[in-house]
């Protein structure tokens, strides 16, 4: 057989290739321009007493956790138990941006599922959300003491990603200044 | 039916459910100011990406988070943006992925110029194997064949 007729062999191999390559990829991991910028200001009341308002700016300092979620996204109540275990070890706070929610709703979920947060915000028009660049919740961010995110997670927060991305990006923030 | 009127038929088919899945979605009724107000709001939700749905601009998609961006959109250009700074406010908050033409830039590179060089490989391609053709089909005859062909022919002419 001459080498040229192994041409259209090597063309099918190569897209063969190419596109199982693609099938490993997420299409909806799409990079944020945020890593590494400070994390959008914010200044919204707290879910569960509406006189008190939080900020980022309550929260430099610390390494900590801004996790997106709603009574009504189906994934967040998939991740709820890892980050409610996640909590329960003190290694960061997390705070909840309560995204396009009806506060009545958005209470009782947590006193059905157990409150993971530190503290809630309500983001009832979703504003924030967009500042943050939400597209699809849950999203969570891990924000460093000086207020910059570093890292974003798109979708439900795995054990996984917990294990081998999160908690050891916190270790190396927290040691940094320590 | 003839095959071609056939052929025809689906085309215009297939062309009309295009027409059709680019309809507006975004039918909230607007007011606007001024026309060329309307035009940028116009031309800014069919130029951006909704990113709940990939393959959908804003003009189009149902989405809430669409709508949401919509609305924003609506707001800013009232207010008296430009599209530059609706543009630069979605690229801040989304990334360069929430515009159907991303910038040029170093990573976005071979996104622009990657299909020009295919061209060029299937140009320079396409050339050689018709030049190679060509050469194929040029027949060697050699000296006794070619005399022996006009033997034969003179013999007919005389028969």
């Amino acid at each position: 057989m001459k080498a040229r007729h192994l041409i259209p062999l090597g063309i099918f191999l190569a897209l063969t290739i190419l596109l199982g390559v693609g099938l490993t990829l997420d299409p909806r991991e799409v990079p944020s321009p945020f890593i590494d910028k400070p994390a959008p200001a914010f200044d919204l009341p707290q879910l569960h007493d509406t006189a008190l308002n939080l900020t980022p700016e309550d929260m430099k300092g610390q390494v900590w956790l801004l996790n997106v979620w709603a009574s009504w996204c189906v994934s967040c109540r998939a991740e709820h138990r890892v980050v409610t275990a996640f909590a329960n070890t003190h290694e960061v706070n997390i705070v909840g941006l309560n995204y396009k929610d009806k506060r009545s709703d958005a209470l009782m979920w947590l006193k059905q599922l157990g409150n993971p947060y530190v503290a809630s915000v309500s983001d009832t028009k979703g504003r924030t959300g967009i500042d943050y660049g939400v597209y699809g919740v849950p999203e969570t961010f891990v924000i460093d003491q000086q207020g910059i995110i570093r890292y974003k997670q798109i979708g439900p927060v795995t054990q996984q990603a917990i294990d081998e991305t999160i908690l050891p990006l916190i270790l190396k923030l927290k040691g940094k200044t320590s | 039916m003839s095959r071609i009127s056939q052929l025809f038929r689906s085309l215009t088919i297939l062309l009309l459910l295009y027409g059709s899945a680019s309809a507006y979605a975004g039918i909230e009724a607007h007011t606007f100011d001024d026309r060329q107000k309307e035009a940028d709001y116009k031309e800014l939700i069919e130029e951006l990406r909704c990113l709940v749905c990939q393959n959908q601009n804003l003009a189009s998609s149902n989405a809430e988070l669409a709508l949401d961006l919509r609305q924003q959109t609506y707001d800013m250009i009232e207010g008296g943006s430009s599209k530059g700074d609706v543009i630069d406010y979605m690229v801040t908050r989304y990334g360069d992925f929430v515009l159907y033409r991303p910038p040029f830039r170093a990573s976005t590179l071979l996104l622009w110029v990657g299909p020009f060089i295919i061209l060029a490989l299937a140009i320079l391609g396409l050339l050689k194997y018709i030049r190679g053709r060509s050469k194929a089909i040029e027949p060697e005859i050699s000296k006794e064949d070619l005399e022996r062909a006009e033997r034969l022919l003179s013999q007919n002419q005389q028969d």
